[in-house]
């Protein structure tokens, strides 16, 4: 039984549950086109979730990357129509540069002021919304004014099917993205220094600061990858939507830390995974696209999603507790 | 100097307050300068009156919740939800009847009102107990319990806000009584009995010593599941309060009202000299807090700032008054480090 011991198990043997009591309500959930779909909805908030992710390894929280990610999209994609600017690169990069630099800030009062994160992050995310809606602008860039060259570059599948119908339904090469940077933010907490560091850090930072880990390196690490990723993932939702929406992302914050959560990071730090995360994500996005599948109102949504966090958390809590004894 | 800090403490003047209260006075002054004829009306006050007992209440349920180094993010939840079912409760019973005499419709809203409160005081409950019983994290556990709520309220009006609230309901948002407004003496009543609960009975100390000590009060033999379940309850009910203000102010209740209230109040509780690692809190720092931001937010309105800017203004100063703190503390930090152990 020692595979119960691991929370990435239980999640994975939860989800597969529920794929399977999904699918026997209604088995279109197994169509392709519905899995390429769910796939396709993890990509952002999966990105996202991993900057969240090693946040929270290290013992902080950061809920200013919703505000982030408005801040690095809108901006690179308003400069890309400013100047005329036709390629992909360069906006993908400003928009990570944006974050970084953010991620930074958050990092900064963190470290320098040893104020709390959640408060940190929280005016940052203020002051980040406030000054792109108050000067940036507040309207809508709709898809008629919206980039070519990123609505083509999003275009690009992996794999096609071809309906009966004739229509074409096709599997996102986004999705590529997605697992590079699962991939290399997993080689990095698993195989790298810096990676050991972030878990030190969260599981006790005095120790780790004795044993010789900077833990201002850490901090500045773990919050301008968190910004970097949220500006990337912004850049990515946008083109991915063909609009670009400062009002984007409310209410993310939350649920992608549940996501985190339900991956089995703790909130205190020093444990989690980037399979767990990726996990808790797909799990997330099921639960909200699923619902109509299961002919469920989808206002019945928050309230799934509230229960299931609840109940995950609370199983974790008692399965703790157990272990302590 | 242990003494004279106690003596200080005692009258809830901190340094971190009478800091505050600077703040706010310069914020005040600066405003009246710069906008003299718009700023120091009559209209103005009476308008920030109506405007800030919700976020007020709000503020006060957070810094409930963080003196023991807990956190209530579902208090809009709980609001909404609690104003959304007294909502339903009028559709349901009075139905737009308004020839009922006034003392029946009375008796109505009053219920309404006790309904809410009931929701609220229920759904604190479930928070509680889910942070005692079950030991989640008060952060998961209200995060969670905040979708919940918000679903069920989302439920409930499937989407469109209901309106069409009782008059008398309307009253309580935006009536009057000897020239000032009702939700401002709501809120300065409550105010004044959570000052008096949280300082002078059993329940406000030992909260106290619980955010001060978890482990020190278990073993001195404080019951502190109890407590702190009590308190989440207390936010629940204060977070319905809040619910109730805004729907009778606006005369309607939706399920994404107020969602910015959130942030701010926690802002407000932590600028307010609320510790959010517990053991620190009082209603007097929070409302000399809310004053401040009222006021500044007023101010640049009347400028013509755009709401977003205010919303960059909030989170500015927040960030710039932490950190003149921190400044300020590590300069006499000596006689802090004496004084706390």
């Amino acid at each position: 039984m020692k595979i119960f011991h691991s929370s990435e198990a239980v999640i994975g043997l939860i989800l597969i549950f529920a794929m399977i009591m999904i699918g026997i309500v209604n088995p279109a959930f197994w169509d392709l086109e519905n899995l390429f779909g769910l796939l396709q909805s993890n990509i952002v908030i999966g990105i996202m979730a991993l900057g969240v992710l090693l946040v929270m390894i290290s013992g902080g929280i950061d809920v200013s990357f919703p505000a982030i990610a408005i801040a690095g999209m809108y901006l690179a994609v308003n400069g890309m129509l400013m100047t005329n600017y036709e390629g992909v690169f360069i906006p993908f990069a400003v928009s990570t540069l944006i974050g970084l630099l953010l991620g930074g800030m958050n990092a900064f009062f963190v470290h320098k002021f040893k104020m709390i994160p959640l408060i940190v992050t929280l005016g940052t995310a203020s002051i980040v919304r406030g000054l792109v809606l108050g000067i940036v602008g507040t309207s809508q860039i709709n898809i008629d004014r919206f980039p070519k060259v990123l609505i083509n570059f999003t275009k690009a599948d992996i794999y096609t099917i071809v309906k009966p119908d004739g229509t074409t339904s096709g599997l996102t090469a986004m999705l590529l993205i997605y697992l590079g940077v699962a991939i290399t933010v997993h080689i990095l907490l698993r195989y790298t220094m810096l990676g050991r560091s972030v878990y030190a850090m969260g599981g006790a930072a005095e120790s780790a600061s004795r044993v010789g880990f900077s833990l201002k390196k850490t901090t500045f690490f773990v919050y301008c990858a968190s910004g970097a990723l949220a500006g990337f993932a912004g850049m990515l939702h946008s083109s991915m939507i063909w609009l670009c929406n400062p009002r984007d992302f409310v209410g993310m914050d939350m649920q992608v830390i549940a996501a985190v959560v339900l991956g089995g990071a703790s909130i205190f730090g020093g444990s989690g995974s980037v399979p767990g995360t990726m996990i808790g994500v797909f799990m997330l996005v099921m639960v909200k696209s699923s619902l109509i599948l299961m002919k469920v109102e989808t206002t019945w949504q928050l309230v799934v999603l509230g229960t299931i966090l609840i109940v995950a958390t609370a199983l974790s809590a008692l399965r703790d507790r157990k272990n302590r004894v | 100097m242990k003494i004279h800090f106690d003596a200080r403490e005692r009258l809830g003047l901190t340094n971190n307050l009478i800091q505050l209260l600077f703040i706010t006075l310069f914020v005040f002054v600066a405003m009246s300068l710069v906008a003299p004829d718009k700023f120091l009306t009559w209209y103005n006050f009476e308008s920030i009156s109506f405007m800030f007992p919700e976020i007020g209440l709000l503020s006060i349920a957070m810094m409930i919740a963080m003196l023991t180094g807990g956190i209530d993010l579902s208090v809009i939840g709980i609001a909404n939800m609690s104003s959304i079912l007294a909502g339903v409760f009028f559709a349901k019973t009075l139905g737009g009847e308004s020839e009922l005499p006034a003392s029946v419709q009375m008796l109505y809203v009053g219920g309404g009102v006790a309904l809410a409160l009931c929701i609220g005081g229920l759904a604190g409950a479930l928070n509680g107990f889910l942070i005692t019983r079950v030991r989640i994290t008060p952060i998961l556990a209200t995060i969670g319990t905040g979708q919940l709520f918000t679903g069920v309220a989302l439920v409930i009006t499937g989407g469109p806000a209901i309106t069409g609230f009782p008059k008398y309901w309307a009253e309580i948002g935006s009536g009057t009584l000897f020239g000032i407004s009702i939700p401002f003496l709501i809120f300065a009543v409550v105010a004044a009995a959570i000052a008096f609960l949280l300082s002078k009975t059993v329940f406000g100390i030992n909260l106290v010593l619980i955010g001060t000590n978890s482990r020190a009060a278990l073993f001195a033999g404080l019951k502190r599941g109890k407590m702190v379940f009590l308190s989440y309850l207390l936010t629940g009910v204060l977070a319905s309060m809040a619910g109730i203000l805004l729907s009778a102010r606006t005369n309607a209740a939706k399920s994404d009202y107020g969602t910015s209230y959130l942030l701010q109040a926690v802002l407000i509780a932590v600028l307010g000299g609320t510790n959010p690692a517990g053991g620190k809190g009082g209603v007097l720092g929070v409302f000399i807090a809310v004053l401040a931001l009222m006021f500044l937010s007023s101010g640049f309105q009347i400028m013509r700032f755009s709401i977003h800017l205010i919303d960059f203004i909030w989170g500015a100063f927040l960030v710039g008054v932490i950190i003149l703190n921190m400044i300020l503390e590590k300069r006499n930090g000596n006689r802090h480090a004496r004084s706390h152990t």
